[in-house]
């Protein structure tokens, strides 16, 4: 059992990580340092400012839920082979439709809600299909179309805002009706009032799905065929073209459900946006740290959910400023993009575990 | 040699952890030191005020930097800890609300939200507690614990506006809002009817950008209202302005005669006074400033839950020092007569354009 553990512990899919996040703080550190600030404190402050109260620890866990499901969204899509820089998009236009559905129409609750997101879903999955059509029909690069695809989103989002959902002189949609939220109410007093939401749960039920539908079934097999290699899947007779639209749709999918979660449990509104969410962005990189691995995107979404929420606790304890953060998490990326670098680094530690063993 | 550089990375490693360790050390022993120098003065003033930026952050040449400045210099005026004041920056919708409750949970005396765009957040935060006290500027929250704090933009571009009128040479004057807001359309009625008081048959081109971010679509507009023979343009659009003084810098080096008059802050100061007129300069580093020390000296209870107006009386809206520079002394001479009637009340500045 122990060395179990052990294994997973040193498992090289494991250790680089953990070696990069580790030389990613260092990284920071060193910034602080330059900076004239006190990296200790900062990191305890960023600590205490999410473990601190219920609720910083409440409001992290819904800085991670988005992060989780744009997580998804990306790592589904590259497990096809195809670099998904649209969650962004996919999750605006998720938050876009589930708003429209929360405050135009009036149902019960039980419908209401589930409708929102459903309707949310498509949105965000069709965001993506789009970019997966091109590639498939026409072979456009789908890096090229799901970015300009993310700035086709924010502008047309704004657009159907302004001219539908937004009442005059303000900047924020009317509130979604009460039947279509989906905040809980109890787990929120019970934190102190973070705006805790199902979605969390949401999220990692999708982390569930991701596995069985890529790992267990037919449509998942064929899917992953597709990434690895295309050429050898369609001489085995799969229909590259289909898997490709089918990887964009059920990633946007994800996406789109996280813009949903956030409009319906967070925010009950949108507002007209002049840049974009950013958690399509974060998304990419908590796919990369997880290693495309549903585990690993949630692991991820929870150590940038810490970072990116715990920055104002660094700036509030410590003085840091909260661009600082992205300097850690840019290094965090960096490294693990880079593993032969961390390679380097662990690589006596690896030799000492071989001498033993 | 391979072996020998890891062995160096890792004690590279161990180096900087060693060397975080020893950084911790410093600024713990300059705080002591201040905190022996601040308990030597009697009664040392301990109030605590935070605030928090809207999405424009802190350094963004407008309300949110203007805020900040009045706090420091509130700190630096009443002796305060330096510590005592602070800033956190918000970097999307979904911080606000963090970032509100952080300073009100930690038990600050006075939390400001700044910006209209906080409206909500700031009174959600309110009712969530009852105990805490807030602040904000350009909007008006009606929660028993918030002082909200309001400009009297119209005033001030009434006189921005008789500057503009008295000294065009095409009759002809352009207004470039941001997005059409209720504060924005204070600006827009005040200018309009201080360029009527002064030249009745001027002609006020009005056209809002619909953004406050956006310098191009600023530098367009003001395009086609100096094309179109204006020779002042006023700006309420935050950055979106920037593009209005860059097409005047532009023309100007040209040898058009064309001016932009500034906003919120003096911005002959950034853009130079070639191109900038005057500036219709909105006091909030002032009005954080007023309500943060009337807490400080307890008088809470007077304005909570009230909404402050600032307007030329209160010296919450103006003109510039520097405008001396610029506008010659007799159309000064008739800015401060205006001034004068208006404070008296014996002109009524308009707040909602007339059609």
């Amino acid at each position: 059992m122990n060395s179990k553990i052990r294994n997973i512990f040193l498992a090289d899919s494991t250790l680089v990580p953990l070696a990069a996040i580790l030389l990613g703080l260092i990284t920071g550190a060193i910034f602080m340092l330059a900076g004239g600030f006190d990296p200790i404190k900062a990191y305890g402050s960023l600590l205490d400012k999410v473990f601190g109260t219920s609720y910083g620890f409440g409001e992290t866990i819904r800085q991670i839920t988005p992060l989780i499901f744009t997580g998804l969204s990306v790592a589904f899509a590259f497990r096809t082979g195809l670099f998904n820089i649209g969650a962004e998009g996919q999750f605006i236009m998720g938050m876009l439709a589930s708003a429209y559905v929360g405050i135009s129409f009036d149902l019960p609750f039980i419908i209401h809600a589930p409708l929102a997101i459903i309707i949310g879903a498509l949105a965000g999955g069709l965001w993506g299909a789009i970019a997966g059509y091109l590639k498939a029909a026409r072979g456009v690069n789908e890096v090229i179309t799901t970015i300009m695809l993310n700035w086709t989103a924010l502008y047309f989002a704004n657009f159907i805002l302004n001219a539908f959902l937004v009442p005059q002189g303000k900047q924020n949609s009317e509130p979604v009706k009460e039947s279509a939220i989906i905040t809980i109410g109890w787990l929120s007093d019970m934190f102190d009032n973070a705006r805790l939401h199902w979605g969390t749960l949401l999220a990692l039920i999708a982390a569930v799905v991701f596995y069985i539908l890529l790992w267990k079934t037919k449509t998942g097999f064929e899917l992953r065929a597709v990434g690895l290699n295309p050429h050898a899947s369609e001489y085995a007779g799969m229909n590259v073209n289909k898997n490709v639209m089918n990887a964009m749709f059920i990633g946007g999918l994800f996406a789109g459900i996280g813009g949903a979660c956030e409009t319906l449990g967070v925010f009950h509104y949108m507002s007209i946006m002049s840049a974009m969410p950013g958690y399509g962005m974060d998304g990419i990189a908590v796919a990369l740290i997880g290693g495309n691995t549903p585990i690993g995107v949630v692991l991820g979404a929870i150590l940038f959910g810490i970072l990116s929420f715990g920055a104002s606790g660094m700036k509030f304890g410590a003085g840091v400023p909260v661009e600082l953060i992205r300097v850690v998490i840019a290094s965090v990326i960096f490294f693990v993009a880079a593993h032969g670098i961390v390679r380097y680094f662990i690589k006596p530690l690896l030799a000492r575990q071989k001498e033993e063993s | 040699m391979k072996k020998v550089f890891s062995v160096l990375s890792v004690a590279a490693l161990s180096l900087s952890l060693v060397l975080t360790g020893c950084g911790s050390k410093a600024p713990e022993q300059g705080q002591g030191g201040q905190a022996n120098a601040g308990g030597g003065q009697a009664a040392a003033p301990t109030a605590k005020i935070g605030m928090v930026t809207d999405v424009g952050g802190v350094n963004d040449n407008s309300f949110n930097q203007s805020a900040w400045e009045g706090l420091q210099k509130l700190q630096k005026d009443t002796g305060l800890p330096e510590d005592n004041v602070k800033y956190l920056q918000s970097t999307g919708d979904a911080d606000y609300i963090p970032n509100l409750t952080q300073f009100v949970k930690d038990g600050w005396d006075l939390t400001w939200g700044i910006g209209f765009l906080m409206g909500d957040h700031v009174k959600k935060v309110a009712e969530e507690n009852p105990d805490a006290k807030l602040a904000i500027i350009d909007s008006v929250v009606e929660a028993p614990n918030v002082a909200s704090v309001l400009f009297k933009e119209n005033e001030g571009a009434f006189l921005v506006g008789v500057v503009a009128g008295s000294m065009t040479k095409t009759n002809k004057i352009g207004f470039v809002g941001g997005i059409d807001i209720p504060v924005i359309k204070r600006f827009e009625a005040g200018f309009t009817a201080g360029v009527k008081a002064v030249k009745p048959d001027a002609q006020v081109m009005i056209v809002y950008t619909g953004a406050f971010d956006k310098p191009d679509l600023g530098k367009s507009t003001a395009s086609q209202m100096y094309g179109s023979g204006a020779d002042i343009v006023f700006h309420a659009a935050g950055s979106t302005g920037d593009g209005v003084f860059n097409e005047a810098k532009d023309r100007k080096s040209k040898g058009e005669n064309v001016w932009v008059i500034g906003v919120d802050k003096d911005q002959s100061l950034t853009f130079g006074k070639e191109i900038t007129l005057t500036s219709m300069m909105k006091r909030v580093d002032e009005a954080v400033e007023r309500v943060s020390k009337d807490v400080m000296e307890g008088k809470w209870d007077s304005i909570k839950g009230k909404t402050i107006n600032l307007g030329l009386a209160e010296n919450g809206v103006g003109l510039p020092e520097t405008s001396k520079d610029t506008v010659p002394e007799d159309v000064l001479k008739v800015v401060e007569d205006y001034k004068q009637k208006i404070i008296k009340g014996e002109i009524k500045v308009p707040e909602e354009p007339t059609k």
